[in-house]
């Protein structure tokens, strides 16, 4: 199994506080891994990183062999936290625009994703409710054939109907070479397709562990354990 | 389908007793072709990696077998599937009886309660 994502060192501080404090991390191609952690432990930090979108205090940051750049943007599909669709734009208009920045989007599957769902691509964002941006975004993101996927709070601000939809397209469209990185605090949704868990507490790993280890060992699910560590 | 899982197993062993289940059920019929990797996880709601672990489960235990181009199909001995399907009701009937025991039914209390409730319900 090849590695698709290591941290040494790495480190985050803004001003005084310190996001990231010295985190080693190595994550392996081809698997679901959920970065878990309450609120302000540093997952969308550690996301921002990967993405470029914000640069290492200290240490090094590798995905593929690379520091994050124009080669990483490459292979990596981010969802992040908040959507930026422009509301004034059509649906298509964004399927254009993956279409020509991302030589891996698969235009003919995000088309085919929108019709079962039965968005009219000639739709404004402005004119569909949250749920269903938050879907279209998705969407977008699901539909390159990325070697690493961010998805920063997928399932956090949408009904448990489409919740389910979001996890599924999220299992469909899984290429087996690829990792996807789930950062979340809703555990028990995203437990049972995870493989692997990543907990992060005040910028440190508390525990990288495979899901069903922790079950055998523990006798606990992952959200019982997280319950447990996080405890106030 | 629904899939009910116990917080304290792993996932992947409780997803190959519910296969399993199908194929004792006759759900999956003897030699016929399983769904792919991919349908049984997106039923199950569950990652592609665990529903293959569960079937390499149900493979050692000589339920399936895949054929290496074509899929996993149910196996054709039929005693094999009769035997599995004795042994879970057996062990659900151990279960019962101990639970039973434990609220201070003997097995022979038991059972005439068993024939009791049978004839109130053929009645």
């Amino acid at each position: 199994m090849s590695t698709i994502l290591q941290c040494e060192n790495l480190s985050k501080r803004y001003g005084a506080r310190t996001a990231l404090d010295n985190i080693s991390l190595k994550l392996d191609s081809g698997r679901i891994i959920g970065l878990l952690g309450p609120n302000g432990s540093g997952k969308s930090t550690l996301i921002k990183l990967i993405n470029d979108l914000l640069s290492p205090t200290a240490g090094t940051l590798l995905i593929d062999g690379h520091a994050p750049g124009l080669e990483t943007k490459k292979i990596v599909s981010y969802l992040p936290e908040r959507t930026y669709l422009d509301e004034n734009l059509k649906v298509s208009s964004y399927i254009s625009y993956f279409a020509d920045f991302y030589g891996d989007f698969d235009t003919s599957r995000a088309l085919d994703m929108l019709q079962r769902l039965d968005i009219d691509p000639d739709l404004r964002i402005k004119t569909l409710s949250k749920g269903t941006q938050e879907k279209v975004q998705l969407i977008l993101v699901m539909s390159r054939r990325a070697r690493l996927y961010c998805l920063d709070e997928p399932i956090a601000g949408v009904d448990p109907a489409a919740r389910d939809y979001i996890l599924s397209t999220i299992i469909n469209n899984y290429d087996e070479n690829a990792t996807i990185l789930i950062s979340t605090h809703l555990i028990s949704d995203v437990e049972n397709i995870l493989d692997e868990v990543v907990f992060i507490q005040n910028g440190h790993i508390r525990l990288q562990a495979q899901v069903d280890d922790i079950r055998c060992n523990q006798g606990n699910s992952i959200d019982g354990l997280f319950r447990e560590v996080f405890k106030c | 389908m629904t899939w009910i899982l116990d917080p304290s197993r792993p996932i992947y062993a409780q997803i190959a007793e519910l296969v399993r289940l199908d194929i004792i059920s006759g759900l999956y019929q003897p030699g016929t072709k399983l769904p792919s990797v991919r349908e049984l996880a997106a039923q199950a709601k569950v990652n592609p990696n665990t529903m293959q672990k569960a079937l390499t489960e149900l493979e050692r235990s000589g339920l399936v077998h895949s054929m290496r181009t074509s899929g996993r199909f149910i196996t054709e001995d039929i005693d094999m599937i009769q035997k599995m399907k004795e042994n879970l009701a057996t062990d659900q009937i151990r279960g019962f009886l101990e639970k039973m025991s434990s609220m201070g039914f003997q097995p022979q209390d038991t059972l005439k309660l068993i024939e009791k409730i049978l004839k109130e319900e053929q009645s």
